[in-house]
C-alpha cells in the first residue's frame, strides 16, 4: 500500500501569537521528505497538526492527501521521547493501539514485527531494560502494527549515538519503504542520508529542495550526500538570518 | 545494619525513659517506667490481644471501605466533567469538617458498635485517596495522551489503559496516607463512646489511673499501626509493583 502525497498549506498561531506561516509545503507519496529548520520555527507543531494532536492550534488552512481523503486518521505519530509505557512489556507495548480501540490484539503479528525490527525473545522485557535504540525499534514495531500509510516523525533519532542512530535510520527507511514519511530532524546530515525531498522551514516560509537521485540510505561518507548536507547547511543558515 | 541501628535508637530512648523515672522520682500513675509498662503489657496480654483484635478489624475496615470510596470518587471525577463539578465541593467538605466533631454525632446515629470507627475511618482516609489519585489521573503525560488520540481510542479504554496505570504511583502515595490516618478515625471512635478497643482500654485504664496499662495499650496501638502500614504496603508493591517502575 503506497502512502498518499500530502499538501499543507496556511497558517498556524496559538493564543493569537503566529507559530509559522503562510507556508506551502508537499510530501511525495510513498517517499521520505525531511522537514529541516532552526528550533522554534514551528516544525513541531506542523507535524503534530498533520497528526490531529494539536486542538490547541489556530490554524488556518489546509492539510489534504493526493487521493482526497483525511490525513489525521491515516497518520502515525512517533517522537523523540518514544512513548513507550513502563508499565507494560514490550508485547503489549506494540499492541496498545488495538487495545485501545478495542479490537483483537494481534499477538502472532506483533511478533513477526518485532522480528522484523530485530527484537525476537524481546516480547516480555519492560521498557526501562531496553537501550534507547532497543526503544525507538519499539516505537517503530508499534507504528508498523497500526498499517497506516502515513508516518509522521519528530526527531525520533536525536537521543541515540551516532551508530545506533545510523542503524536505526536504515531500519526506518527498510521498514517504512512505500508509506509517505516525514521526518522532522535538526541535522543536516541526517537528511542528506535519508530524504527524497527536503523542506527547509523557516520564517519567511518552505523551501523544497530535491535530494540527490542516488538510493537512500545515501553512505555518510559519499560525495553527494556530504555534497548535499552542505547545500542543506548553507540553506538553513539563509533561512536563520 | 537498619535493623541493628533501630534496635540501638530504640534502647537509648528506653534508657533515657527509665532514667528520667528514677532520677525524678516519678510516681507511676503520672509516668511509669518502661519496665512497669512491659509488666502490665505482660500481665494483661490477653486483654490486649482481644482489645487489639477489635481495633485492628475498625482499621481494616475503614481502609478497605475509605480506599475503595477514594478511588472510587477520584475515577468519577476523572472520567466525566460534571461530575468533577459535583464532587470537587464534597470532596473539600469531607476534609474541612472537622472529625472530632462529627464523633459524637456518629455514636448518637449509629451506636457504641463496630460502625461508627469504620465511619470515622473512613471520613479520615477518604480525602487523601482521593485527592492524591485524582490529581494523578489529571496529570497523564501529554506523550500517552498523544498516543491516545493518534490511536483513536476511546475515552473508557484511555482512562483504563492509560490514565490509571499511570495514576497507580499517585495512588499509592494516597495509600500511604490513608493507612497512617485510619488508626487515628477508629482511636477516635473509640474514644468519644465504645465498650471494646484499644481507644476504650486507653480512657479505662486512665481513669483508673492505671497509667502503665494505658501506656501498654498505647505500645499496642503503634505496633499494630506499624504492623498494618507495613504488610498493606507490602502487598501494594507485590501487586501494583510494575505500575510503579520507571
Amino acid at each position: 500500500m503506497k502512502g498518499p502525497s500530502l499538501h499543507i498549506e496556511g497558517r498556524a498561531a496559538i493564543d493569537g501569537e503566529a507559530v509559522f506561516g503562510p507556508l506551502s509545503l508537499d510530501a511525495r507519496g510513498g517517499g521520505v521528505t525531511c522537514l529541516l529548520g532552526p528550533s522554534g520555527v514551528g516544525k513541531s507543531t506542523l507535524l503534530r497538526l498533520i497528526a490531529g494532536l494539536a486542538p490547541y492550534v489556530s490554524f488556518d488552512g489546509r492539510i489534504t492527501c493526493g487521493d482526497g481523503e483525511q490525513a489525521a486518521p491515516r497518520a502515525s505519530f512517533i517522537q523523540q521521547s518514544d512513548m513507550l509505557l513502563p508499565w507494560a512489556d514490550v508485547l503489549a507495548n506494540v499492541t496498545i493501539g488495538k487495545r485501545l480501540r478495542g479490537e483483537k490484539a494481534d499477538t502472532e503479528k506483533a511478533q513477526g514485527l518485532l522480528a522484523e525490527v530485530g527484537l525476537s525473545g524481546f516480547e516480555h522485557r519492560f521498557p526501562n531494560t531496553l537501550s534507547g535504540g532497543q526503544r525507538q525499534r519499539v516505537a517503530l514495531a508499534r507504528t508498523l502494527m497500526e498499517e497506516r500509510p502515513i508516518v509522521l516523525l519528530d526527531e525520533p533519532f536525536s537521543a541515540l549515538d551516532i551508530k545506533t542512530r545510523h542503524g536505526m535510520q536504515a531500519l526506518a527507511l527498510r521498514i517504512l519503504a512505500g508509506k509517505t514519511v516525514l521526518l522532522v530532524t535538526h541535522d543536516p546530515g541526517e537528511a542528506a542520508r535519508l530524504a527524497d525531498d527536503v523542506a527547509i522551514m523557516g520564517v519567511a516560509g518552505v523551501k523544497m529542495i530535491s535530494a540527490p537521485a542516488s538510493p537512500t540510505p545515501r553512505p555518510t561518507d559519499g560525495a553527494d550526500t556530504i555534497a548535499f548536507a552542505a547545500q542543506l547547511t548553507a540553506a538553513m543558515m539563509r533561512e536563520a538570518a | 545494619m537498619n535493623s541493628l541501628r533501630l534496635a540501638l535508637i530504640a534502647a537509648v530512648l528506653l534508657g533515657l525513659w527509665q532514667g528520667i523515672v528514677v532520677l525524678f522520682a516519678l510516681p507511676p500513675f503520672i509516668l511509669p517506667g518502661p519496665l512497669a509498662v512491659a509488666r502490665a503489657a505482660a500481665d494483661n496480654a490477653a486483654l490486649l490481644t482481644w482489645h487489639s483484635i477489635i481495633t485492628l478489624g475498625e482499621i481494616a475496615a475503614g481502609t478497605f471501605l475509605g480506599v475503595a470510596l477514594g478511588a472510587a470518587t477520584a475515577l468519577a471525577m476523572a472520567a466525566s466533567k460534571p461530575l468533577r463539578g459535583l464532587l470537587a465541593p464534597l470532596l473539600l467538605f469531607s476534609q474541612i469538617i472537622p472529625v472530632f466533631a462529627v464523633a459524637p454525632l456518629l455514636t448518637l446515629w449509629l451506636g457504641y458498635g463496630f460502625g461508627p470507627k469504620v465511619v470515622m475511618a473512613v471520613l479520615v482516609i477518604f480525602f487523601p485517596v482521593a485527592s492524591a489519585f485524582f490529581d494523578g489521573l489529571m496529570q497523564t503525560r501529554r506523550e500517552w495522551l498523544d498516543l491516545a488520540a493518534n490511536a483513536a481510542a476511546t475515552p473508557a479504554r484511555s482512562l483504563l489503559l492509560l490514565r490509571v496505570p499511570a495514576a497507580i504511583p499517585s495512588f499509592v502515595t494516597g495509600l500511604r496516607l490513608a493507612l497512617i490516618y485510619a488508626p487515628i478515625g477508629a482511636v477516635l471512635g473509640e474514644w468519644v463512646g465504645a465498650s471494646r478497643g484499644l481507644g476504650y482500654l486507653m480512657l479505662f485504664a486512665n481513669g483508673r489511673a492505671h497509667t502503665d496499662l494505658m501506656f501498654a495499650a498505647l505500645l499496642a496501638l503503634t505496633l499494630l499501626a506499624m504492623l498494618f502500614y507495613a504488610v498493606i504496603m507490602a502487598l501494594a508493591k507485590m501487586l501494583l509493583g510494575k505500575y510503579l517502575r520507571a
